[in-house]
């Protein structure tokens, strides 16, 4: 049997379709998931049954700004569930699905086996790359199509309000939610190629995730000393919550721009690095 | 003592900033003494004038002089001249005549006084060789300053031709008009409403003299404490006032105003409205259409406001080097601060934007809308003395804010629209027209109202736009209902769908001299809506516009990908020199950890088809770090691997010819036996290669438990599972190390036939272990290895023969000496 006789082809190895199917068969992208959905069911069940005193219940305390409109309707809950969810359960999500990529096929002794089946060492990042972004994907749009849902049944339709006073159609709503959602995933691609980094770097999946989530808390403590100026300006998540301009009457790109900037090239390098310390790595787990 | 220009707390912040400033390494500056203008109208003996010049490391260089605000000195201006003359001009700080360590008395900008001042210092300037001339006499300087420093600014460009540029900062158009508001633009010329509490307090900083004592006076001229003292004690104005103003007005001289001018204004000013400025601008674009003249409306001013002094100071840089040094192109478009446009990112409350426009709008907006008001005549009561009054904005402060909601009962009219169907934005001054009636025939001598535009929310909130009310003054009324055409203030505001526009026209206002009578009114509407002025804009992008970030970024990811390319490891390099095509051949194998831990030392063996090769040595000895490099998955410090010919490294394509098991199986916990199998096979690339699936299955000896989750199994069932794998789709040659792990003797035996088929086939078997017996039973030939070198190898045959009865145990220990016999069972 000559290699043309055994089929093997490097390009067609470890199919998307294959890496899906072994994802998503686990516990863990169910119970990121659940998780996912489970927080506007909780914060809906606790602004509708908790104890908040005065007419009408809501989040806060008042009009003018976002987590105060979450009750004017399904729109601004989801909205409000973005602010919510971004600062850290879908950080946490990011990196556990890029973190895990590389560690825990190696925790299982079964990374070996692939790159003698052979894949080919880049092919095998890639491709688990694209599988966990696709998953994070998911997650981050699943948040806002449970918000919308959740929201409907709790507070009924309305239109999207800004806490700057502007109302939305539900076309524009529509186009600004998709964004926001969007440019979230892409804020949090330094947090998604730390965890990758991290994942080839070791063998203990849940350290990966833990490194990448302790890097973007320290990122945002420097970011809070205002002693450090414009220096900030310079952390990959400085700008990770400018998707709020989206809720202006007008939206200025420029910090989004500036953020996603950032995000891509930090991730970009992590990802670099990542694969040139994987194509010289002795795998010995 | 309070500074008339800045709000308190900017001069809190300045401290430290000014502290910080002189730490680090300033420009040279130098203090000196100029001769100004004429100390007063009887003595033309000079002031003299406390000035510091900051010298650039470049010189000659353009100059700028900075003025300072009422009640301030040179020594405010220090750290913005200080970073000024980084970027390049001759920097002149002085106190104006009445101030700081400067002679003389205040006289509001007068022009045979500070106006001669001014051109003194330019005098000066042109005497120095380290400023850049225009002609003899004619140095190239620009003037910077806010309110007083700004009125004087320009001033200076309209009475001396040698000004060549200018920046003048929430400053007056007109003195009159400023401290006598009148927003009823058709009223009969006359004394408008008089604004006493920021009168007096502008005045009360001029009373104490500089030694310390206080006289009726002060440090102010005569004329100027005259004018004063009628305007605060009587409310009127004399002929004489009149004209004092007038002379100190940049309205007086704007149309000769014929140099590159920025004005800005503060939306947060009730001193020096938006108003003022705008007038200026106009009459300086209306007189000479060719100066370039760019508005600014920020969110500062002499309430407060949000701070925007770093914007400012970059703005007023900008134009200087675009219009004295000719090293930028600043443009001429509008700007203006929408202190709402955005939200924070640091929490989720607003955030100021700024907007700008190509060409200067005005005050009356691009275009206008009618917004239909509702509410009829309303009777209205202006108290005797004017008291209670309701509270707006407390000058130097800025708006109440929250503090009182809704006006005093009884003292307004309220004129609301209906919830508003769509957001707008209202950049400017809207108007309404009122008629107005005094009750029962009263004539009242004068009568003051006070007009403002609030935005009520759909949950009823009431907010007034930077507290800012337009002042009404009538005189004359007789009972009789006139019609009233009112500027409201110029604002910049966003009204949201669901929020209403309500007109609230008041009697009384604190910050006012109000008439003391008490009078009745009837107030309604003339004409049924009001009118407001819109603008189109867009967020202006600091520095570089959105689209480059993406595109930088793009280009740096471009240049990543293409290094992680280049760095791609290059097995081609890689000798190739295929020992025939033997399904194993290693030709000097080494591995060596850290410096002196050689794993592998110069290892060379050769496996031939059909073999059964047994890796014999004790723990340590290399085996599984041989059986890693020849899987691809270490590289080898020397030497190379080949396999059936080809050269084996990381994903080399040769290794689908080989199956292997390494050191334990490994599997994913969550999926069963046979889907491990299953999508381990898909992932292996072999497109329609037939994997044997259940030949394998068989093998493993499972049972119902191929169909059980992989986290179930005992460690004989992974280890078979794992033979299983390394078996799937038949290849040419496995590599089992330590293969009966966890099997009980039936199953080794079973595995044993296994192989021996395998192998059978012309397939070829390399089995490690350190088990002599299973590889005696197992092997057609050995290889032996200890502490990573090869030391013996050959047939297991050729091997026992000799002597009958012989072990390989013997002969094992023969070839190993007897130094290390340690992990043999």
């Amino acid at each position: 049997m000559t290699i043309r006789e055994t089929g093997y082809r490097p390009g067609a190895t470890m199919p998307l379709r294959v890496e899906f199917i072994r994802q998503l068969r686990r516990r863990r992208t169910l119970v990121a998931y659940l998780l996912v959905v489970a927080l506007p069911v909780m914060v809906s069940l606790a602004v509708k049954f908790g104890s908040s005193p005065g007419p009408g219940r809501r989040l806060g305390s008042g009009s003018a700004d976002l987590v105060g409109l979450a009750t004017a309707g399904a729109a601004n809950f989801t909205v409000t569930m973005f602010f919510f969810a971004s600062g850290f359960l879908l950080l946490v999500i990011v990196a556990l699905f890029c973190g895990d990529t590389v560690a825990s096929e190696a925790s299982w002794s079964s990374l070996r086996y692939l790159l003698a089946a052979p894949i080919p060492r880049r092919r095998l990042l890639k491709q688990k790359l694209v599988v966990g972004l696709s998953l994070a994907l998911g997650a981050i749009a699943v948040l806002p199509i449970a918000s919308f849902a959740i929201g409907l049944i709790a507070f009924g339709n309305g239109p999207l309000q800004s806490p700057l006073g502007t109302t939305f159609t539900a076309g524009e709503a529509l186009a600004r939610i998709s964004a926001i959602g969007l440019y979230i995933f892409v804020s949090l691609l330094f947090a998604a190629g730390v965890a990758f980094l991290m994942s080839v770097l070791t063998d203990a999946p849940l350290g990966a995730v833990g490194a990448a989530v302790v890097l973007v808390i320290i990122s945002n403590i420097l970011n809070a000393i205002e002693a450090l100026g414009s220096l900030r300006e310079w952390l990959p998540t400085h700008f990770a919550s400018a998707w709020l301009d989206l809720l202006a009457p007008t939206v200025g790109w420029t910090d989004m721009a500036r953020g996603a900037a950032y995000s891509i090239v930090a991730c970009a390098l992590c990802v670099a690095f990542a694969t040139y310390l994987f194509d010289r790595k002795d795998v010995v787990s | 003592m309070r500074r008339w220009r800045a709000a308190p707390g900017a001069v809190l912040l300045a401290l430290p900033l000014l502290a910080l400033s002189a730490c680090s390494s300033a420009p040279a500056s130098e203090q000196v003494q100029v001769d100004g203008g004429p100390a007063s109208a009887t003595d033309a003996a000079p002031v003299t004038l406390d000035a510091t010049i900051y010298v650039p490391d470049m010189v000659p260089a353009p100059a700028v002089v900075l003025a300072h605000g009422f009640g301030g000195s040179k020594a405010d201006l220090d750290d913005r001249a200080t970073r000024l003359s980084e970027s390049g001009y001759v920097v002149v700080a002085y106190s104006a005549r009445g101030f700081g360590m400067s002679t003389g008395q205040i006289s509001m900008n007068a022009p045979d006084f500070e106006i001669a001042d001014a051109s003194a210092i330019v005098d000066y300037l042109a005497t120095r060789d380290d400023v850049t001339l225009d002609g003899p006499g004619d140095p190239r300087v620009g003037f910077a300053g806010g309110s007083y420093g700004g009125a004087l600014a320009l001033m200076a460009a309209g009475y001396d031709p040698r000004v060549d540029a200018i920046a003048a900062d929430i400053t007056w158009n007109d003195l009159e008009s400023s401290l006598f508001g009148q927003s009823a633009p058709d009223a009969p010329a006359a004394a408008g409403v008089f604004k006493a509490l920021w009168t007096g307090n502008f005045f009360g900083v001029g009373v104490v003299n500089r030694d310390g004592t206080v006289t009726a006076c002060g440090r102010f001229s005569a004329q100027w404490c005259t004018a004063y003292t009628d305007a605060a004690a009587f409310g009127t104005i004399s002929a004489a006032s009149r004209e004092l103003m007038a002379a100190s007005s940049p309205s007086s001289i704007s149309s000769r105003i014929a140099v590159p001018t920025l004005i800005s204004a503060g939306q947060s000013d009730s001193l020096f409205p938006i108003g003022q400025a705008n007038a200026t601008a106009e009459q300086i674009m209306a007189a000479h259409p060719q100066a370039p003249v760019k508005v600014v409306w920020h969110g500062g001013g002499h309430d407060g406001g949000i701070d925007e002094s770093e914007r400012l100071d970059d703005l007023v840089t900008g134009w200087f080097d675009t219009h004295l040094a000719g090293t930028a192109d600043m443009s001429t478009a509008f700007e203006v601060t929408d202190t709402t446009g955005t939200m924070s990112v640091q929490n989720s409350g607003t955030a100021p934007v700024v907007l700008q426009a190509d060409g200067y709008p005005g005050v009356d907006g691009q275009r206008v809308m009618e917004i239909p008001l509702a509410g009829g005549v309303q009777r209205v009561l202006a108290p005797a003395g004017g008291l209670p009054s309701q509270v707006t904005s407390v000058p130097g402060l800025g708006s109440t804010g929250g503090l009182v909601e809704f006006p005093v009962p009884g003292q307004s009219a309220i004129f609301q629209s209906a919830p508003l169907t769509e957001p707008m934005t209202i950049i400017g001054s809207s108007s309404v027209t009122l008629t107005v009636a005094s009750v029962d025939g009263a004539q009242p001598e004068e009568t003051a109202l006070f007009a403002s535009l609030r935005i009520v929310s759909p949950s009823g909130r009431a907010t007034l736009p930077a507290g800012l009310v337009a002042p009404i003054s009538l005189r004359g009324l007789d009972g009789e209902p006139r019609q009233v055409s009112v500027t409201l203030p110029a604002i910049v505001t966003t009204a949201g769908v669901g929020d209403s526009l309500r007109l609230v026209v008041s009697t009384t206002d604190f910050a006012y001299r109000l008439p003391q009578q008490p009078t009745l009114y009837d107030i309604g509407l003339a004409a049924p809506g009001v009118t407001v002025p819109l603008v189109d804009t867009e967020p202006v992008s600091t520095g570089v516009a959105p689209i480059w970030w993406i595109v930088g970024a793009a280009v740096i990811v471009a240049l990543i990908v293409a290094v992680v390319i280049r760095l791609r490891p290059r097995h081609d390099r890689v000798a190739v020199r295929p020992d025939g095509d033997a399904p194993l051949a290693i030709t000097g194998l080494t591995k060596r950890y850290g410096d002196d831990y050689l794993a592998v030392d110069d290892l060379t063996f050769t496996v031939q088809p059909g073999m059964v090769l047994g890796l014999l040595g004790p723990n340590g000895a290399g085996k599984t770090t041989t059986m890693r490099m020849a899987m691809g998955l270490i590289m080898p410090t020397a030497g190379h691997v080949a396999a059936f010919g080809q050269p084996v490294y990381a994903g080399a394509p040769v290794l689908a010819r080989i199956g292997a098991l390494v050191e334990g199986p490994g599997f994913l916990p969550h999926l069963t036996g046979r889907q491990n199998l299953d999508l381990f096979w898909r992932a292996a690339g072999r497109g329609d290669a037939d994997p044997f699936l259940d030949e394998v299955l068989d093998i493993a000896d499972l049972g119902s438990a191929v169909e059980k989750k992989v986290r179930t199994y005992s460690q004989g069932m992974r280890q078979r599972l794992g033979i299983a794998q390394a078996m799937l789709g038949k290849p040419d040659l496995l590599l089992l190390d330590e293969p009966t792990n966890g099997l009980d003797p039936p199953q080794i035996k079973a595995m044993r036939d296994v192989l021996h088929r395998y192998a059978d086939s012309g397939r070829t078997v390399i089995i490690s272990s350190h088990l002599l017996g299973e590889v005696e039973q197992t092997c057609t030939d050995v290889v032996v290895m200890h502490r990573g070198r090869l030391v013996g190898a050959g047939r297991v045959a050729d091997l026992l023969s000799g002597t009958a009865g012989r072990r390989l145990e013997d002969v094992f220990l023969e070839i190993v000496g007897d130094d290390l016999t340690v992990g043999l069972p």
